[in-house]
């Protein structure tokens, strides 16, 4: 070691001197090179290459990595189930390679509530109850699937109010369900303001739920045999108040994002999918549609007399974030097509079966009638009784197909009532996605697959 | 699954185009073809290569699996459903077949569809069904240290007793 001359300190001179190690201000050497600019200043006592490497007159690139980074650089990170923008208990096994993602895996269930064994455990009548409670922000579609199925078994034919209410009402959800998709998608991205936009006119529509059923969400409005209430008096005004102002707000979203620069950045090109690859993992809904593919249930297999609505399927290109937002965008639209023609020919007559096994007798009978009075106390203890067999329905829901698969032996409660809910299939596109992704851009895929923690967890 | 009821005899002439070349390749299976639902059921040692033959046919999506305890009201105890869907046919295909209680095995379907990765987990976590060649085989939705397998029908629904305050008086 090379130390400085009187310094040293050996064996023999230990006793007579003495290190000090106080600095004692007025002591420093002088230094040569100071200037009246400091540290500033630059370094004239590097060599001269160096010098003229720092102007910039000598170009040299000895300052990158010429070897291959091994396999010991690859770090592991959970990202969640506490992270604001995993849009719910949701985590993320993420295999990083610098900002880059080799793999991930995606770690569900810590919302897991065996929502499918309470149902064997309830009657039909009192399973709407149960599932709305599954994907909370379209609670009405998973009523619709578990009321279809239930009709199905039963061979109810519901009446043709019944049939538009519930049009009315789950497109109506879907414009609420898509206002939410946008608000988070942006929200995760820097636009705070969509975020407020969104959840602005979501509460629209959430107070005509409110009026209409009796609670903002988790309804238990639309039952086997057709809906429990009739809509409300008025509701011809709020839906016309809601078709007047969404798509003028809809207007303010496209301002705000369609053409932000930062925004077109953020998602175009980024959590891109393929049609093949959507179908190899059952993937549907908007991520389906925002790759090019015409499919839509609605279409396809319609259910409650959707087929007899003008509507087009708004289809992406590309199969990326920015595709899935316009795919969520233009449904709004055509959805509040839908809304207003169902406003419009909304067919006089009862907003349920007239089959006093399946539904309970109007209120006024059952003070008249003693087979009303019967009738009510029965559905409402027992329920109903559907012949055994398996029916499976499925809906469009703002996430895709959602599926209820009832398996009924006889009895008053499902032997077996399996959701096939779409963010579960959904979330598995989440590795295909995240592929050789930046690590950034995972926030905004997540949020472009808008999944519902409650929908993938059950 | 002959005991399976639904509300239609199943049709004498030949089945439809699109799945015909599935029900000659497996003339031993159960076949219900009419003209709103397509269901089948297969042997489970069948069950892969079906679903690749199906594959071959147009339904190149798995939409669903699932599973059904009969427990004590049918033999063989379990069931694997299993949707298919042609997007090309605009079909479904409905696939199940029994699975015995002592054995509870089934081939997965993981190299024809990728997607049942998620459902086939599920499926073994609630009911105990384990899909051989199943590149992950853990517990999904449990926690992994939870014992049995909660949508049988014998794991019963468990309840918290509510002891109220002045509840040892009254008995």
């Amino acid at each position: 070691m090379d130390e400085a001359p009187g310094r040293t300190v050996s064996a023999d001179q230990e006793t007579d001197t003495q290190y000090v190690e106080e600095w004692v201000s007025g002591t420093e050497v002088p230094d040569e090179m100071a200037t009246g600019e400091g540290a500033q200043e630059m370094a004239l006592q590097e060599s001269g290459y160096r010098f003229r490497e720092q102007l910039g007159a000598v170009v040299t690139d000895d300052y990158l990595y010429e070897e291959e980074v091994s396999e010991d650089e690859r770090m592991i990170i959970n990202m969640g189930p506490q992270h604001p923008s995993t849009h719910g208990v949701l985590r993320l096994q993420l295999e990083l390679e610098g900002e880059m993602i080799k793999r991930c895996k995606p770690v569900i269930g810590y919302l897991h509530t065996g929502m499918e064994k309470t149902a064997e455990t309830l009657t039909f009548m009192q399973g709407p109850t149960n599932v709305t409670r599954m994907d909370y922000l379209a609670p009405l579609h998973n009523e619709l699937a578990f009321s279809l199925a239930t009709e199905k078994l039963l061979g109810v034919e519901v009446p043709p109010r019944a049939a538009a209410i519930r049009v009315l009402m789950t497109e109506l959800n879907r414009i609420s369900s898509h206002l939410v998709a946008l608000a988070t998608n942006g929200m995760d991205i820097g636009a705070i303001s969509m975020m407020m936009y969104g959840f602005r006119e979501r509460e629209l529509i959430l107070a005509f739920f409110e009026k209409t059923t009796g609670l903002r969400m988790n309804h238990n409005y639309i039952r086997p045999g057709g809906v429990a209430a009739d809509l409300p008096p008025g509701w011809r005004q709020d839906v016309a108040n809601i078709l007047k102002t969404i798509p003028a707000r809809l207007g303010q979203y496209d301002d705000l994002l369609k053409e932000n620069p930062i925004w077109l950045s953020r998602t175009q090109g980024v959590g891109v999918i393929t049609a093949k690859e959507c179908r190899a993992y059952g993937i549907t809904g908007p991520i389906l549609r925002g790759t090019g593919v015409e499919w839509d249930l609605r279409k396809v297999f319609p259910y409650s007399g959707i087929d007899q609505y003008e509507f087009d399927v708004p289809v992406g290109a590309h199969g990326d974030v920015y595709d899935r937002y316009r795919v969520r965008v233009e449904e709004i639209i055509q959805s509040l097509r839908i809304v207003e023609q169902a406003a419009e020919r909304m067919p006089k007559g009862d907003f349920r079966a007239d089959d006093r096994k399946v539904t309970p007798p109007p209120r006024a009978r059952i003070d008249e009638s003693m087979e009303a009075l019967i009738h009510h106390f029965k559905i409402f203890t027992e329920g109903f009784r559907p012949p055994p067999g398996e029916a499976y329905t499925a809906v469009e829901s703002p996430r895709g197909e959602l599926g209820c698969y009832l398996v009924s032996d006889g009895g008053g409660k499902p032997w077996r009532c399996h959701i096939r809910a779409p963010s579960f299939y959904n979330l598995q596109a989440l590795p295909v996605m995240l592929a050789e992704s930046m690590v950034a851009d995972t926030i905004a895929t997540i949020a472009s697959l808008d999944p519902v923690m409650g929908d993938v967890d059950r | 699954m002959s005991e399976v009821t639904t509300d239609h005899a199943p049709e004498a002439e030949a089945p439809h185009p699109v799945i015909a070349p599935v029900v000659d390749r497996f003339p031993e299976a159960r076949w219900e073809i009419s003209d709103t639902e397509w269901l089948v059921d297969v042997d489970r040692a069948q069950l892969s290569d079906l679903a690749a033959a199906c594959r071959d046919a147009g339904f190149e999506v798995c939409v669903d699996v699932t599973a059904v305890d009969w427990y004590r009201s049918r033999r063989p105890r379990f069931e694997v459903v299993v949707n298919l869907l042609s997007h090309q046919h605009r079909r479904r295909l409905r696939v199940t077949a029994g699975v015995p209680a002592d054995d509870p095995t089934v081939p997965s379907l993981y190299p024809v569809y990728p997607g049942v990765n998620f459902p086939e987990r599920e499926v073994y976590d609630l009911f105990g069904i384990t899909f051989e060649g199943h590149p992950d085989m853990t517990r999904i939705l449990m926690p992994d240290d939870w014992e049995g397998h909660p949508l049988r029908k014998d794991f019963s629904v468990g309840s918290v007793p509510v002891r109220f305050k002045e509840s040892h008086k009254v008995i």
